[in-house]
C-alpha cells in the first residue's frame, strides 16, 4: 500500500544519518587502534597490530580489566540481589500498592546520574555523613576513610545506579508470567517453594539475563563514579582510556582499549541473546 | 505450617526486603536535600544552623544559570533531531523491507548498551576527521544521534498498537500520502511522540558521558557540576541537585500519566535494548 517513494522518504534519511553518525564513528575507532603515536605525539596513518601487542605485555591494563570485571560482576550480583526480591514482591505481593511502588523504582532512574554520584560522595566522604553519623553515635571514635576513595564506593554507588535497570525487566518477566500457570502448580500439589523454584524462577530468566547485562555492561564502562568516590584503588579500565585520549596523548592505544571493549560487550550481548532464546517459553 | 501461613510469612519478609532496598534508594537522594538546607556545609552529623543561603547563592550564579540554558538549548536541539529522525526510522522498520534492516536496527540501538565513553570517543574522532570545532553543536549532534534509539523504540512500539486500516482507508479514499501522514499517521501516534520527547528531554539534560567528549568552551548543567565538583563540594551543589531532582520527578509524572494513557514503558525499551542491540 505504501509507493516507493514513501518508503524512499522514510527509510533513507534516518539511513544516511545513521550511517554517517553511528556507524563510521564505531569504524573509525577501529581504525584508531590499528595506528600509532611517534615519540613528538604525531599519530601516524600505518597498520599495525602494536596496540594490541602492548595491551598484552604491559599487565597494568590487563590487571585493571580484571578489576573493571570485578566490579561489575559485584554490582550486578548485588543489583540482582536487590532488584529481583524486589520485583516479585510488587509483582505478586503488593496489592493495591503495585502501581506507586513500581513508579517509587523508576523515580531514581529519572535523577541524574551525576546527583545521585555526588550523593554518595557527601555520605561516604571522610567528613561526610556516615563518618561524623558513626561518631555521632560513638560507634567509632575517628572517620574510617576507606569508605571514600575505594572500590567498594564504587560497587556501592553503582549498585545504586543500576538496581532500577536491573528491576525493570525482572518485573516485566514477572508480570508476564500467566497467573494460572501458578494457580494449576498450586492445584496439583507443589508447595509455594516448589512453584517458586520450578514455575516463577525458569520464566523469570530472560528478565534477570537482561537486567544482569545491563548492570554489567554499563558499569564495566563506567568512569565517573570511579573519579568521583574511586579513589587510586578504584580505577576502572574506561579511566584508563580517558586519560590516554586527555594528558597522556594516546589516542589510537585507547582506541584499542575501547575497541577491546566493544568487542567483549558485543560477544556478551550476543551469547545473552543465544540464551534468552534457549530460556524463553515461547 | 499451614500453606498459607508460610506464604504469608515469607511476603512479610519480601515486604522487609523492599522496604530496605527503597531505602537504599531513597536515603543518598533524602541525604542530598537535607544538607542543601545545612549552614554547616555538605557533611557533618546532625545537620545544624538551618538556611536558605545556598539556594539564595544559586539563584545569583550566573555562570551556572548560563549552563542551564546551554543544556535546554541542547535538550531541545537534540529531541528535534533525535524525533525527526527516529520517526521516519520507525516507519520504515514497520513497512519497508530493506538491505541491512536487522543490522539498522541494532546499529541504532547500541548508544544504550554501549558504555557511553565508546560512543562519546567515537563521535569525538569523527568531528576530529571532518574538522568541525568542539562546541554545543557537536554535543548536540552526539545527543541526537544517541537517542534516536529512544525514539525509534517508542515510536515503533506506538506504530503496532495503531490501526493500519486507517491510514489504507485515508489514501482510498483520496488522500495522499502527505495529508494521510498529517492526518491519520501522526495523531494516532501523538502519545508515544510526546512520551519519546520527554524521555529524550529528560536524558539529554543528564546526559554527562557522551558529552564529557564533546564538549567546547560552553559548559552543559551536568558538565558544569562536574567541573565545580572536581575543585571541591559546596551545599550550592546540593542545592541545584535538589532543583535538577524536582524537576525529574517533574517530568517522570507527567511522563507517567502518559505510559498510562498509552500503555508503553521504560521496561519495553530496556527490553527492547538488550533483545535488539544483540
Amino acid at each position: 500500500m505504501f509507493s516507493r517513494a514513501y518508503k524512499l522518504a522514510v527509510s533513507l534519511p534516518p539511513l544516511a544519518w545513521v550511517v554517517l553518525f553511528l556507524l563510521t564513528p564505531y569504524l573509525l575507532l577501529l581504525v584508531y587502534s590499528f595506528w600509532s603515536v611517534t615519540p613528538s605525539q604525531q599519530i601516524v596513518h600505518t597498520w599495525g597490530l602494536q596496540n594490541y601487542l602492548e595491551l598484552l605485555h604491559v599487565p597494568v591494563y590487563f590487571q585493571v580489566l580484571l578489576r573493571s570485571m570485578r566490579i561489575a560482576t559485584s554490582v550486578t550480583l548485588l543489583s540482582l540481589l536487590l532488584g529481583f526480591p524486589l520485583a516479585y514482591y510488587v509483582s505478586f505481593h503488593a496489592g493495591k500498592k503495585k502501581d506507586l511502588l513500581y513508579q517509587l523504582v523508576i523515580i531514581p532512574l529519572w535523577v541524574s546520574y551525576l546527583v545521585r554520584a555526588y550523593a554518595w560522595k557527601t555520605i561516604l566522604g571522610s567528613e561526610g555523613v556516615l563518618n561524623t553519623l558513626l561518631q555521632y553515635l560513638h560507634i567509632t571514635s575517628h572517620p574510617q576513610g576507606y569508605l571514600l576513595y575505594s572500590p567498594l564506593a564504587v560497587v556501592l554507588t553503582l549498585t545504586h545506579i543500576y538496581t532500577p535497570f536491573a528491576f525493570l525487566p525482572i518485573y516485566a518477566a514477572l508480570e508476564h508470567i500467566p497467573r494460572k500457570l501458578i494457580e494449576a502448580s498450586h492445584d496439583l500439589g507443589a508447595t509455594p517453594a516448589q512453584t517458586f523454584w520450578r514455575v516463577i524462577v525458569p520464566l523469570s530468566i530472560p528478565g534477570v539475563v537482561a537486567g544482569a547485562t545491563f548492570s554489567f555492561v554499563l558499569s564495566l564502562g563506567d568512569f565517573l563514579a570511579p573519579l568521583l568516590v574511586g579513589g587510586p584503588s578504584g580505577v576502572m579500565i574506561s579511566n584508563i582510556v580517558v586519560s590516554l585520549f586527555g594528558a597522556a596523548y594516546n589516542w589510537p592505544l585507547g582506541a584499542a582499549i575501547s575497541a577491546c571493549m566493544m568487542v567483549l560487550v558485543l560477544t556478551l550481548l550476543f551469547a545473552t541473546e543465544r540464551l534468552e532464546k534457549k530460556w524463553s517459553f515461547t | 505450617m499451614s500453606r498459607e501461613a508460610l506464604g504469608e510469612e515469607r511476603a512479610g519478609w519480601l515486604a522487609v526486603h523492599a522496604a530496605l532496598v527503597f531505602a537504599f534508594l531513597y536515603l543518598p537522594i533524602v541525604v542530598l536535600i537535607v544538607y542543601s538546607f545545612n549552614g554547616g556545609g555538605v557533611g557533618g552529623f546532625p545537620p545544624r544552623s538551618l538556611t536558605l543561603d545556598w539556594y539564595r547563592q544559586l539563584a545569583k550564579d550566573t555562570p551556572l544559570w548560563d549552563s542551564v540554558l546551554n543544556s535546554l538549548l541542547v535538550a531541545l536541539a537534540a529531541m528535534a533531531i533525535s524525533i525527526g529522525l527516529g520517526l521516519p526510522a520507525a516507519l520504515a522498520l514497520d513497512r519497508v523491507s530493506f538491505p541491512g534492516k536487522a543490522l539498522f536496527r541494532r546499529l541504532v540501538l547500541l548508544p544504550l548498551i554501549l558504555p557511553g565513553i565508546i560512543t562519546g570517543l567515537s563521535l569525538l574522532m569523527l568531528v576530529v576527521l571532518i574538522g568541525l570545532k568542539l562546541s554545543l553543536i557537536t554535543i548536540i549532534l552526539g545527543h541526537g544521534t544517541a537517542l534516536i534509539s529512544v525514539a525509534t523504540t517508542e515510536i515503533f512500539a506506538g506504530l503496532q498498537k495503531a490501526d493500519r486500516a486507517q491510514e489504507e482507508a485515508s489514501l482510498d479514499l483520496g488522500a495522499n500520502y502527505w495529508q494521510t501522514f498529517l492526518r491519520v499517521t501522526l495523531p494516532n501516534l501523538k502519545l508515544s511522540i510526546i512520551g519519546a520527547a520527554l524521555l529524550i528531554f529528560t536524558l539529554s539534560m543528564d546526559e554527562i558521558a557522551v558529552s564529557f567528549f564533546l564538549i567546547g568552551r560552553d559548559n552543559t548543567l551536568p558538565l558544569e557540576i562536574w567541573s565545580r565538583l572536581r575543585r571541591g563540594m559546596t551545599p550550592e551543589i546540593n542545592a541545584i541537585s535538589t532543583v535538577i531532582f524536582l524537576f525529574s520527578l517533574t517530568m517522570i509524572v507527567l511522563w507517567y500519566r502518559l505510559r498510562v494513557r498509552s500503555g508503553e514503558d521504560v521496561a519495553d525499551i530496556v527490553a527492547a535494548v538488550t533483545k535488539e542491540a544483540a
